[in-house]
């Protein structure tokens, strides 16, 4: 309460100065408004360390400040030295919200790469928005948002499917199975893959979500079973993955002929799985360790040099890795001028790099990322095949299960 | 007709999951009437045991169970000699003190073996499917359907079968006249205990290769363990087995003709209302007062 009537004071004689002097009033804005200063940029890190996503989270944040390392090492941007201040919001949405406030306005950090769970976005939106700073989302996730202050590097429904599903109904057959863990990713994942199906003209067995954390699939295996899909189209997530991949593989069922496709199965969850219930399975992303390319070389040595040999790289720390680069870039860009959140917007837009998954660019309207989806198949050892790399970038359309509607970079526009 | 004995079998096959993780906590909770919510947390230390022997010592399962059996067991014993026996005359505090037990282990396990999930794998000679009446149906659930069943006589046996289970019920009948008698109570209730931690250890090592092993495992398992010991009747070891599989065979086939997560509300909504009309539970054993 103090501190409140303190620096509301302290408002009122500063009005009051610059009334008197005719100071201009862009001072009086500098107050509030993150912005670098005294040849540091500070930035916020938001990733949990603690929790229930607290394990997959700690690699997001171990990527992030790699690329932070990197970058000052090499001499920071424009001379300026990058000043991580890394919270734990202990995976939980609520204090999400309050280490995004704390980031933003306490510490003024011009921008904050974080979260993994779309929960904890949702949750810290309202903070970027109202001080108009910059959130930096590394995840691939459901589409369907479209704000200015969110740059979102990760793959929307599009990017994963437009290639996956055709290949996958070329491949094996038209008749799909749909499973998925019982929250909004699935469910928006499912209805575009549905939209897909429907102009392929393949049909769709059954549709069904499990609770978050289910382990008991025997029921489900049994369903898969009787009505004899050709995919098994799945988005179950977390421990549920590793249950339902082995129990496949209990009951006898053939990858070859009825193969699991997915779109959240990484590294990491073959390793728990073990690699023989993991082989034969498909996942479409953007990134995987083992593509080869003198960047993503670069990105694993550096990553096991920094965070230990037996570490994995996985599609969503590579964004957290990458979409650091890029806010330099931007950055860069804005050599000599003010270096805000809004500026930095501005600059990142239509921003290209050469990522380890490919060159990528930020697509101006929308703020999300053009990617490099590929398909690969687990193998018994516990890495993937890469079998499928597009020959072209895929442009991001959040909306792209919901015809009529466009995000644009004046907010979502119905048509 | 083929898919109504497929789902027959997998609902006895989720029931004996179910009755392997909550044999324990029947004998504990039943017997000794101590509401020990560390429960879960003995079955994850079963998995992380199955895990460890197998990466460190290089055993396989079946043969890592019996050190997981002693191991668990080791350590309901010292909890029940360091914490428990304190607390017998105030069941609340009981309580408290095994939730805390629960949440320190699950810390403890994630500092020393790391929080990402961890793999155990499924012996070799049941990572297979066996045909039952035309049916195929996975080996390794066969296996431990067939363990648990040989587990429940076992416990069986003990209980009823010999001196020591005969001690055990005259203490749980009347704690002071058994001491009377010359029954050790302090011993017969440790012994107890470390049973059915003992078994808890087993249910996780078990359950380990069909599903995933992390330090927050636990939580599920109690849950369950508590809605099967409660409906089958405290102090009625049929009655557990009864309520096991009368819950596997719900879960299976409304989770077969709707979903899972619709099976489980309403597997829930059954146990409820049972529990309103019964509440000492579908069996009672009969005690002459």
């Amino acid at each position: 309460m103090t501190m409140k009537r303190r620096s509301f004071l302290k408002g009122i004689a500063a009005t009051g100065a610059f009334a008197a002097t005719g100071f201009p009033h862009i001072w009086n804005k500098n107050m509030s408004l993150a912005r670098a200063a005294n040849g540091e940029i500070k930035v916020g890190v938001l990733f949990s360390l603690t929790g229930t996503t607290g394990i997959i989270e700690e690699s997001l944040n171990k990527a992030t400040l790699l690329a932070i390392e990197e970058i000052n090492a090499a001499g920071g941007i424009n001379g300026m030295k990058i000043v991580p201040i890394v919270e734990d919001p202990a995976s939980d949405p609520a204090t999400f919200a309050e280490k995004a406030r704390k980031l933003v306005v306490g510490d003024k950090c011009v921008s904050v790469f974080g979260s993994y769970t779309s929960a904890s976005r949702k949750a810290v939106l309202p903070v970027f928005e109202r001080r108009d700073n910059l959130y930096w989302y590394p995840t691939l996730y459901e589409g369907r948002e479209c704000s200015k202050n969110v740059i979102y590097t990760g793959a929307v429904p599009n990017q994963q499917q437009d290639e996956f599903i055709p290949w996958l109904v070329q491949k094996f057959g038209k008749k799909f199975y749909l499973i998925g863990s019982n929250y909004i990713y699935p469910k928006e994942e499912n209805n575009y893959c549905k939209k897909l199906l429907e102009k392929l003209g393949g049909e769709v067995v059954n549709e069904e979500y499990v609770p978050l954390g289910h382990s008991e699939f025997s029921s489900v295996i049994n369903k898969i079973q009787s009505t004899q899909p050709n995919v098994i189209f799945s988005t179950v997530v977390g421990d549920s993955v590793v249950a339902l991949h082995r129990q496949y593989r209990a009951a006898g069922l053939d990858p070859e002929k009825m193969p699991m496709a997915s779109l959240t199965t990484s590294e990491n969850e073959v390793a728990a799985m073990g690699g023989e219930a993991a082989a034969g399975h498909f996942t479409s992303a953007p990134y995987f360790m083992v593509h080869q390319s003198p960047e993503n070389e670069k990105f694993v040595a550096a990553y096991k040099r920094r965070w230990g040999d037996d570490k994995v790289t996985h599609f969503v720390s590579e964004p957290s890795y990458f979409q650091v680069y890029l806010f330099k870039q931007a950055v860069e860009k804005l050599a000599g001028s003010e270096i805000d959140p809004p500026t930095i917007r501005e600059a990142v837009k239509g921003q290209e790099l050469i990522a380890p998954q490919g060159r990528i660019r930020i697509e101006p309207e929308n703020l999300h990322t053009y990617l490099w989806p590929k398909i690969a198949m687990a193998k018994s050892n516990g890495q993937f095949e890469v079998l499928e790399s597009f020959p072209e970038w895929i442009a991001p359309n959040p909306y792209a299960a919901y015809p009529g509607q466009m995000c644009t970079a004046d907010g979502l526009k119905e048509s | 007709m083929d898919f109504i004995l497929q789902q027959v079998i997998t609902g006895l096959s989720i029931g004996s999951i179910l009755l392997l993780v909550a044999l324990g906590l029947a004998i504990i909770y039943g017997s000794m009437g101590v509401i020990n919510m560390a429960h879960g947390e003995f079955v994850m230390l079963g998995a992380y045991g199955a895990w460890a022997l197998n990466s460190v010592f290089g055993l396989d399962l079946l043969s890592s169970l019996v050190f997981i059996f002693i191991g668990v067991g080791a350590f309901g014993w010292a909890t029940e000699r360091g914490v428990i026996r304190f607390l017998y005359a105030r069941p609340l505090d009981t309580l408290l003190a095994t939730w805390g037990i629960g949440v320190v282990l699950q810390q403890v396990i994630r500092l020393t073996a790391g929080g990402e999930l961890r793999y155990v794998g499924m012996p070799e000679i049941f990572s297979g499917t066996v045909s039952i009446l035309g049916v195929g149906v996975s080996s390794y659930r066969v296996f431990v359907f067939l363990f648990v069943a040989a587990l429940f006589a076992a416990t069986w046996a003990l209980m009823f079968r010999t001196s020591f289970g005969t001690r055990l019920r005259a203490v749980v009948q009347d704690r002071n006249t058994a001491m009377c008698f010359g029954v050790n109570a302090d011993k017969v209730y440790s012994l107890t205990f470390a049973y059915g931690a003992g078994l808890a250890g087993l249910a996780g090592a078990l359950v380990a290769p069909l599903k995933s092993v992390s330090p927050e495992m636990g939580a599920a398992y109690v849950v369950d363990a508590f809605f099967v010991v409660v409906l089958g009747g405290v102090q009625s070891l049929f009655g557990t087995v009864a309520s096991a599989a009368l819950l596997g065979q719900m879960s299976g086939s409304l989770a077969y003709v709707s979903n899972d997560t619709i099976a489980k509300a309403l597997v829930l909504l059954a146990i409820i209302v049972l529990i309103r009309f019964r509440p000492q539970g579908l069996f009672v054993t009969k005690v002459r007062s």
